[in-house]
């Protein structure tokens, strides 16, 4: 059994929130562990009053002073895990400041997270898992070039893709809408190994990552199976050409959203989330669909509207639809309505969830709905910056699976380089 | 004997000198003492589950963060129980801490609006403010004894 990885806890709440438990769950779940930083009474007021920041809370000093101890290594620690009452101000700038603060001024992997009583340990176990992942993991995703014949499935919430790589290049794809899981997958993966010309017993290792990675991994008895947020960040930089240096990844999907903060092809940083439909790829093909086009069809269509002349605010899915109703009545275009759906989900990625990472260039956006050139437009529109389409975008998980499972070939492994 | 509210209410000395002078303290010890000794549910370190926040709703909305109302639904029922209370204000991490800057408004709030004696005092920063503070909480509770007896 390999070693647990110690995550360092710094938090206010959890406990009296009754989600403590959950919290240990996840951990346990991908062989962590979770500590609090034992430090004493001086070492408290100390820390606290040299990192700067005056709060109120008491617990939140200690969390401050924690952060502080973590990084001048007073605590060992393999990565740090903070959580703070969601809706809490004096919290929530305690939490941003620490996760920058570590960040900065550590190798150590974090991430942060606002809770509430409904928080499960479900809920928590992709964050949990990509945290221990890099902390665990790090030969694995240190690899840059995909080697021999490998095969990557990416079984998402709304679309399934499939990649064969031979040779650090893409030879077969595979794509369709999810139905059932397992077949939704054979048959991805059926259509990229065609394209490919080669059969499923010539593939040397296999790698699964999204939301049906176990079930699909287990069926095609995958060498690895991972979680989205590291391999969506690997291949993102992968196929930009962006793997030294930093680089942010923004992936918007059918059902959540990733915001990851990359140095050197490794996640530091990310956000994983989507209070609603409405600031996911959901809200764009339901724009579509009341548009009567294909979802294809809406990126060009918003490139010639303008997303100011329609008032739109797809915070919730329902009233995003009611203002895309009511600007159609109203005798809008639907070239302004798609650009103003377009504004909107970028808009709710952007005060939602990039305000929790460090934007940093080149911003790469990826996934399905990196297509939608509106979307990237308004995007880049928000962040004043050209944003990075790389070619096979939509494929990205499934590229990143079949560029760390190369790793695994022969029965050998990355990790035990 | 009366039941003495106590601020911050996981202060053990506070809870002593209550105490020691014959009343009997309402603090944070007693909650937790009784849900790490209710067997049951296994809900570590508190005991604490997901339906404490929602008990807390009796004391705050909905739009208040878990965390406060997870708290009050501990002190709630003290404060509503307490027949006095002693608060200090500004106290030293050594002499008790309570977690949340916004429960302890909360808490504040509420026992000052209850119709009880109740000793507000500021945490001493000397030996002699050290000896009048414990002097100022010995004779609130000895009037206590004297206003009960």
């Amino acid at each position: 059994m390999t070693q647990k990885v110690r995550v360092a806890q710094l938090s206010c709440g959890p406990e009296h929130s009754g989600v403590q438990g959950e919290i240990y769950e996840a951990a346990e779940a991908v062989n962590a562990e979770m500590f609090f930083p034992d430090l004493t009474l001086a070492e408290i007021r100390t820390y606290y009053d040299e990192f700067g920041l005056e709060a109120r809370s008491p617990d939140l000093k200690l969390a401050i002073a924690r952060a502080k101890a973590l990084v001048e290594g007073r605590v060992d620690a393999d990565a740090v895990f903070i959580a703070t009452c969601f809706r809490c101000a004096e919290a929530a700038i305690v939490r941003n400041e620490l996760r920058r603060y570590i960040h900065e001024h550590s190798d150590l992997p974090v991430v942060s997270y606002s809770f509430t009583e409904r928080t499960t340990a479900g809920t928590l176990l992709t964050r949990m898992e990509a945290l221990t992942t890099i902390a665990r993991r790090r030969a694995l995703l240190a690899r840059e070039v995909q080697e021999g014949l490998t095969l990557g499935v990416d079984s998402g919430s709304s679309t399934t893709k499939a990649v064969v790589m031979r040779e650090n290049e893409i030879v077969g794809t595979g794509w369709l809408p999810t139905v059932r899981v397992k077949e939704s997958a054979e048959e991805a993966v059926a259509r990229a190994l065609e394209e490919a010309g080669v059969t499923i017993d010539e593939i040397e290792a296999i790698g699964t990552t999204g939301y049906g990675r176990f079930l699909v991994g287990d069926h095609l008895a995958a060498n690895l199976v991972q979680e989205e947020l590291t391999v969506n960040s690997k291949g993102a930089v992968y196929l930009a050409g962006r793997q030294h240096g930093p680089a942010t990844v923004i992936d918007i999907g059918g059902m959540d959203n990733k915001a990851i903060s990359v140095q050197g092809g490794i996640p530091g940083t990310f956000t994983m989330g989507g209070i609603c439909a409405g600031a996911s790829g959901r809200f764009l093909e339901m724009t579509a669909k009341r548009l009567g086009i294909d979802i294809t069809e809406l990126g060009p269509l918003a490139m010639k509207g303008l997303s100011k002349n329609v008032p739109m605010n797809s915070y919730c899915i329902v009233f995003g639809t009611q203002s895309l109703v009511n600007a159609l009545a109203a005798g809008s275009t639907p070239e302004d309505v798609a650009a103003a759906a377009c504004h909107s989900v970028a808009e709710q990625v952007f005060e939602q969830q990039l305000q929790e990472v460090d934007i940093k260039e080149p911003v790469i956006m990826v996934g399905g709905t990196s297509l939608i050139e509106g979307l990237v437009h308004e995007m880049g529109q928000l962040l004043q910056t050209d944003i990075l389409v790389p070619p096979h975008s939509q494929f990205i998980g499934a590229v990143g699976c079949a560029l760390l499972a190369s790793g695994f070939r022969g029965g050998r492994s990355d990790e035990s380089v | 004997m009366v039941k003495v509210f106590i601020y911050p209410s996981t202060s053990l000395i506070l809870s002593d000198m209550v105490d020691r002078w014959g009343h009997e303290p309402l603090g944070a010890a007693l909650q937790i003492r009784e849900r790490i000794q209710t067997p049951g549910f296994d809900s570590p370190p508190l005991q604490m589950t997901p339906d404490d926040p929602k008990r807390g709703l009796r004391y705050a909305a909905v739009e208040v963060p878990s965390g406060v109302r997870g708290r009050m639904a501990l002190m709630g029922p003290l404060i509503e129980e307490a027949e006095a209370a002693i608060v200090i204000n500004d106290a030293d991490f050594s002499f008790g801490c309570m977690g949340c800057a916004r429960t302890n408004e909360l808490v504040k709030l509420l026992i000052r609006h209850r119709d009880i004696p109740i000793l507000e005092l500021t945490y001493p920063r000397s030996e002699e403010e050290g000896v009048a503070f414990v002097g100022a909480i010995k004779q609130f509770l000895n009037g206590l004894s004297e206003g009960a007896a």
